[in-house]
Formats: structure tokens, sequence, C-alpha cells
């Protein structure tokens, strides 16, 4: 069967089970929209192509699946040269597809040339330039395969125009779907490693069994893996506190006696504390961020290391393990988890840590997250928010943030009972992300309420997606806590500068975000008092055929505690002062 | 996990690549975005048309020697990696340079090609172009030896390696 490049570039996403693609069509990647038309693939037209990426991303964080994006050449591929990083950054599958110039065009500064490839090599797993319309099927096979095999990430294809424009003569390919065989055969040096080595997965049960005061570090790779049920089972076995880092929230239910929530620079002073204090860390598909560590000298400074990922890099970058295994998050656990059970049958025992699970009961007890809340007449605090649009809200809703502040809060405050109902730019922190990524999410899980909780600094880097929302009818919500400050910029200068603020203030009204909302289609609301937010967001759940936007007129002087000064050891652990004073 | 004693400045990487469009710029490129110093790199085509060979001479002082093999094996290109100690390997590498040489310091430098086992490759009135092959070092010390007569122009390929066959260390062999 002869095809044209374009049509077998469609045909080859079909094959691949894409449902949908987000993008924004231009001059060079014209011909791939015209088969478009005919094929059952949704296409949601973007109005930037970053949003194109960062919905792709939101997209692939709750179904699993490779977010794909598709969209020109030169400024358009430069667009989305921040979501590709951000997925890199992250490991979220993306397949994205950039028009580029006639191959006889390529090098001569072409209009709307850029050099993608170049641009794009060190912020994808991959990225490959089709010379060829015989190409494409194969290139797009390998794309996926490499996107969601392994570590995860983003793939960048750049195709120029003469091999898929129907009218060349360069676009004419024999079709040929590739299988397994050519796949590798095509790929010689990618041979990602699942299965982890027998006799460490023994060496860590056997450490397990001897830790005093092991603790669970769970990060993002357990979701990759979708490793939760399993991390699950073997947290109870063990009878082991677990961590979920930022990218790992909903891994492992906060409900659950065993959850200690968040570490790190933001994290509650118990999942800190318990880190730097345990004996046994087990690290699954975690990557030691500096975030998490503080500073790395005095991370956890009596802990073993079991460290588990799928990446061999990872293993001893940051710290050097005791019991270092290379393998899939799930297939790892499963077997520590029969190992575990094994020598259970035989005889072994978990030491007594009645002492240790004391301690971190006081901890808990002592510490827990709290802040002051507002007085009659004052701004909204933040974290009050938050907890109403917790509380009004069921476990399978979703929610996505930006960066900064309120990102903190939203991962702080929430209840994470489910995997895949937290959505956030971890690595990169990337302002802006929230929108979009919401839309990608709702899109991707359309029966699940979809909430962004965003900044008022990061919602207006991204905002014009919500005409694309209500355009395509994606009923996503968002909460703009409207501090009228970059917020975590002001508190750095007000804790580290000297209260020194220089270029932070927006301005609470400017624009107006209630009538920015409704001119993009959205439903546009203000919520200044306590007792309009829960009504404001029971209204907003009741909205289902357009966007929903409700600007929360917040606490600019708010700032997110616990934290742990940069440069710091996790042992100087900084709390809410104004609730120490509050207990004096 | 092998740690080096502290007079091995350099390890030698051995990296069998896709004989693919860009491959040089992802290698070189991964070297520069994580801070890991390349003290030489050489690439030529294998036996096999579809694999090149990278060469490279890697600086063990700027990052672990672990990191770099395991972040260069990250790139799907890269198909294998063998890692050479020096101790166990051997080095080649070749020098070509041009010299002055009037007819008054002819004799010595010609006794000095002698001496390194090198090649009069062009003679010009008043200058030689020779060939040197040998391990680097041997390499540097004829350049020094050189320098005083006048060097004009210099280039080195940078070095190409193979594990002793006698090892009494096997290198350490990624292989798919």
């Amino acid at each position: 069967m002869q095809l044209s490049g374009s049509e077998a570039l469609i045909k080859s996403l079909e094959m691949e089970g894409v449902d949908t693609i987000f993008g924004l069509p231009g001059g060079c990647i014209l011909p791939a929209y015209d088969p478009l038309i005919d094929s059952a693939i949704r296409h949601i037209l973007v109005r930037h192509e970053q949003g194109a990426g960062h919905m792709a991303e939101g997209y692939a964080h709750v179904t699993g699946r490779p977010g794909v994006a598709m969209v020109t050449s030169g400024p358009a591929a430069t667009n989305i040269v921040t979501p590709l990083c951000d997925a890199f950054m992250d490991s979220i599958p993306l397949v994205v597809i950039t028009g580029q110039v006639p191959v006889s065009a390529i090098g001569t500064d072409a209009f709307q040339e850029c050099d993608t490839i170049g641009i794009t090599r060190s912020v994808t797993k991959h990225n490959e330039l089709i010379t060829s319309a015989q190409d494409i099927p194969r290139a797009v096979r390998e794309a996926f395969h490499i996107a969601t095999t392994g570590r995860p990430g983003p793939v960048l294809l750049d195709i120029p125009k003469d091999i898929i424009d129907r009218r060349n003569p360069n676009s004419v390919m024999e079709w040929h779907w590739p299988d397994d065989a050519d796949v590798l055969a095509g790929l010689p040096g990618y041979r990602p490693i699942t299965r982890g080595d027998p006799r460490k997965i023994r060496e860590a049960a056997e450490f397990i069994l001897r830790a005093e005061r092991p603790v669970i570090y769970a990060g993002g790779g357990i979701l990759k893996a979708r490793a939760a049920e399993t991390l699950h089972e073997l947290a109870e076995l063990c009878g082991v506190h677990v961590v979920t880092t930022l990218m790992a929230r909903g891994a492992f239910p906060d409900s659950h006696p065993l959850c200690l929530g968040m570490p790190g620079m933001h994290g509650n002073y118990t999942a800190v504390t318990a880190m730097q204090r345990s004996d046994l860390l087990v690290a699954l598909g975690s990557r030691f961020d500096d975030r998490i560590t503080g500073k790395v000298d005095s991370f956890a400074p009596d802990a073993k290391v079991i460290h588990v990922d799928i990446d061999p890099a990872e293993i001893g970058k940051v710290r050097r393990p005791d019991v270092p295994i290379v393998g899939d998050c799930r297939l790892v656990i499963e077997e520590l988890v029969e190992v575990m059970k094994e020598l259970l049958a035989d005889g072994a025992a978990f030491p007594d840590r009645s002492g240790w699970q004391q301690t971190i009961a006081g901890w808990q007890e002592t510490n827990p997250l709290a802040y002051v809340p507002a007085e009659p007449g004052d701004s909204l605090k933040p974290q009050f928010v938050l907890e109403q649009l917790r509380d009004n809200n069921p476990d399978d809703c979703i929610v996505v943030s930006g960066v900064g502040q309120h990102q903190m809060w939203a991962s702080q405050y929430w209840h994470f009972e489910r995997p895949y109902t937290w959505v956030n730019s971890g690595g990169l922190g990337t302002m802006g992300f929230a929108v979009p990524a919401a839309i990608g999410a709702k899109v991707g899980r359309p029966d699940s309420t979809v909430w962004a909780v965003d900044g008022d600094g990061c919602f207006q880097m991204t905002a014009q997606e919500l005409v694309t929302a209500a355009a395509e009818r994606i009923p996503v919500k968002i909460a703009i806590l409207n501090n009228a400050y970059l917020g975590m910029v002001r508190q750095w200068q007000e804790m580290f500068y000297g209260e020194r603020y220089s270029e932070v203030y927006l301005s609470p009204d400017l624009p107006d975000y209630k009538m920015w909302a409704e001119a993009m289609g959205c439903v546009g609301m203000r919520v200044d008092s306590p007792e309009e937010v829960a009504v404001a967001i029971q209204k907003a759940n009741e909205i289902n055929d357009r966007p929903v936007v409700i600007d929360f007129r917040t606490d600019a002087a708010e700032k997110v505690y616990p934290m742990v000064a940069p440069g710091n050891s996790n042992d100087d652990i900084i709390t809410d002062p104004g609730l120490r004073r509050g207990i004096e | 996990m092998s740690a080096s004693p502290d007079d091995i400045t350099h390890h030698i990487l051995s990296v069998l690549v896709e004989n693919k469009a860009g491959v040089l710029a992802r290698v070189s490129g991964l070297f520069a975005r994580r801070g890991f110093n390349i003290i030489s790199l050489a690439v030529a085509p294998t036996e096999d048309e579809h694999f090149s060979r990278i060469t490279i001479a890697v600086d063990v002082a700027s990052a672990p020697l672990d990191q770099v093999t395991e972040q260069l094996f990250k790139l799907i290109s890269v198909v294998s990696i063998t890692e050479l100690d020096p101790r166990h390997a051997v080095e080649r590498e070749l020098l070509l340079v041009t010299v002055e040489a009037p007819p008054a310091v002819r004799p010595q430098i010609l006794a000095l090609v002698d001496e390194f086992v090198g090649r009069v490759l062009d003679e010009g009135e008043d200058r030689l172009t020779l060939s040197v092959e040998g391990h680097p070092d041997k390499l540097d010390g004829c350049a020094e030896r050189l320098e005083p007569f006048g060097i004009v122009e210099l280039q080195r390929t940078g070095r190409v390696a193979l594990p002793k066959l006698d090892n009494v260390v096997d290198p350490r062999l990624h292989q798919v």
C-alpha cells in the first residue's frame, strides 16, 4: 500500500493507539494536518505551543499513556522546549512532533528554520530528524517505545515538510508497520534493565529485617512503574513508614497509619526528621534531589541506603547506596515482597520497633502541619482555601498545580488517597504549568473533577489556554491563590534578603481575573471572605459545560512552613514562628 | 566501582555507537552538560558500517567514572562501552608536525626522527613535516624536544586504545 508521508504519520499515530493530539498547525507541519481531518484522533487546538506540551504532560501524568503534541518548525519548536525539559526532568512520556523545513533547505537559514534537534538534544530522552518518508512508521514506533519504557521521557521527531507533502514525490512511501523484532533491531543500544538482581533483592530484604528505624522513601518512579499497590503491600508486610516525595504524592494514601507525607524543603516535620534519624532508607524510584536531602553531607547520617531505580545513572549519583538495585520498581518490590514472605515464613522476625513508632507518633503530635488562622476581616489564608477545596471534593479529584507557594500548600494540605490524582512540575519548577496541564489531565480523565490550584503569577503565564478549554468544552476548574505577589520569591526576599522586596509585586486587581476569565469563555468568580469559600467551590463543582476560575484573595504575608533553608541541614528545619508564639 | 589510585588521572572509554547523524554531538554535548572533562577524543568507523567507535580519554578528577559511563550509556545511540584502565591498555596516537629545519640544524632533527622512530613526510627548503606514532606520553616528549627548533604547526589525532592481551584485571564491559 502506497501512502504519502503525512498519511503514514497519522496512521502510525493511530497504530500506537493515540486518541488525542495537542497541537497548533503552521507552515512546515501543514501537510500532516490534512489527513488529520479524516482521522478519529481528537486534535486540541492550543493557543500557544507551550500549552500543547504541558497539556500532553497532564494527559500522560493521569493516564500513564504517552502525551502527544504536534507543532510546526522554528518558533513553534522553540516554544515547546520548556515542556520537553519539564517532561525530561519529571520522567513524563511524551512524543512531540515538530515540522521542519524541506530536507534540501536544511542548513540554509530558511524561513522558520531552527536546529530543533540540536536545541532539544539535551532536554529529550531521544530525538530524531526523519529524512525519508519510508522511515516514518519505524521512527514513530521507536519514539513510543523509547518514551514509555525504561525511565520514561520525552522523545521528539523532527519531520521535514517535503517528506510529508503529498504533492512532493519525496513523500511517497510503501506502508510497513514494524514489529517488535524490527524495533529491537533498530535500537541496538537500548535495552532497559527491568528485573532486579535477585541476590541484591535478598540482601535488601535482610537489611529491612535488621533495621530498627527504617523509612521507605517513595519517589515518582513508584507511579511511573504502576507500583502503588505493591508498595502498599511491602509497607504493611514490613510495618515500615513511608514518605511520599512531591512527585509521589498519592502513591501511598495519606490516611494510612504508616504514611508520613511529604519530606523535603517544605516537607512536614515528621517526614523530614524520620528520614534524618532513620537507620535504613529504602529509596524506591526516588533520586535524592537537593530539595529532599538539604545539605547532602548531613542528610540521614546514620542511614544505610537501599536504592531501587530503573535508571542506573541515578544509583550513586548523589548518595552511594549500600544495596544498589537497578530495575523496574514494581517488579523489584514484588520480588522483594516474595523474598520477605519466605524469610518470615522461615522464622525471621523484625526487631522491636515500638520505640521508633512512639518517637514518630510523638513528632506527629507535637509538630503537626498547621497555620495561624485568619483574624476576622483579614485576607484569606491560602491553607484554609486548600482545606476547603479538599473537603468539598471527592478522593478521585485530580489536583494540578503550578510552581511556588501554592504548589507547596497544595501538596501539604491535600489528602492524597489515590495514585495519579496529583499533577505538578517538580524537577524543572515550571511556572505556568497548571492551567494547560489541568486541561490535558481533564482530557485524559474526563470523568474526574480536575482542579488546578494556581498562583496569580503562574496563571498569567499560560492563562490563554483557558480559551482552548472553553472552545473545546473541557470543564477544568482553576483556583487562583491571588496574593498579588510572586509569593515564593517574596518569601525568600523576606527571609534571606532582609525584607528587601525586589520586583515581586504583581497587584491583586491588574488584571481583573474575573473579567479575564469571562472574556475567555469561563465562569469567573471572586472570593474575599472565609464564609464564601466553600460556597464558591460547590458552585464551581456544579458547572460542567465550561471552565471556572475563582480568584481567591489570599494573605500576601503568609509563608510556607516548615522550611529547610537552602544549603542547610534537614536538622535545622524551621516551623512557623507564628505558631510558636501561639503556643507560648 | 573502580577506585583509581591517585596517580591515574584519566581513563579511556571505548564507546561503540550507532553510525548515525549527530551521534558525536550527543556524546560531546553530554560531557559538556554534565561537566565531565574530555582529555582527547577520536572517532572512526569500525569493521561494521552500522557502527563507529569513539575513544575518549576522560579526566577522572572531574567526575566519578561510574557517573560518566552510566550517563553515556543512557544515550540511545550508544551500544556498548568498554572501560580501559590505562595500566591495562595499549594506547597509541599519531602526531604530525611541521618544524623549522634550515640546513644547519636539519641533521639534528633527522636524528630526533630516528630516535622517536618517526618519518619525514614532506621536505621544504627550510622546513620538514614529520610524523611520529606512539604512546601519548612519548609524543609529548617528542614535541618538547622539537620545540627549540621552532614548531610551525602541530596536530595530534587523540588516542586510540585496546585492552592488553594478558590483562590482570579485565576491563569492565557493558555489553548489550
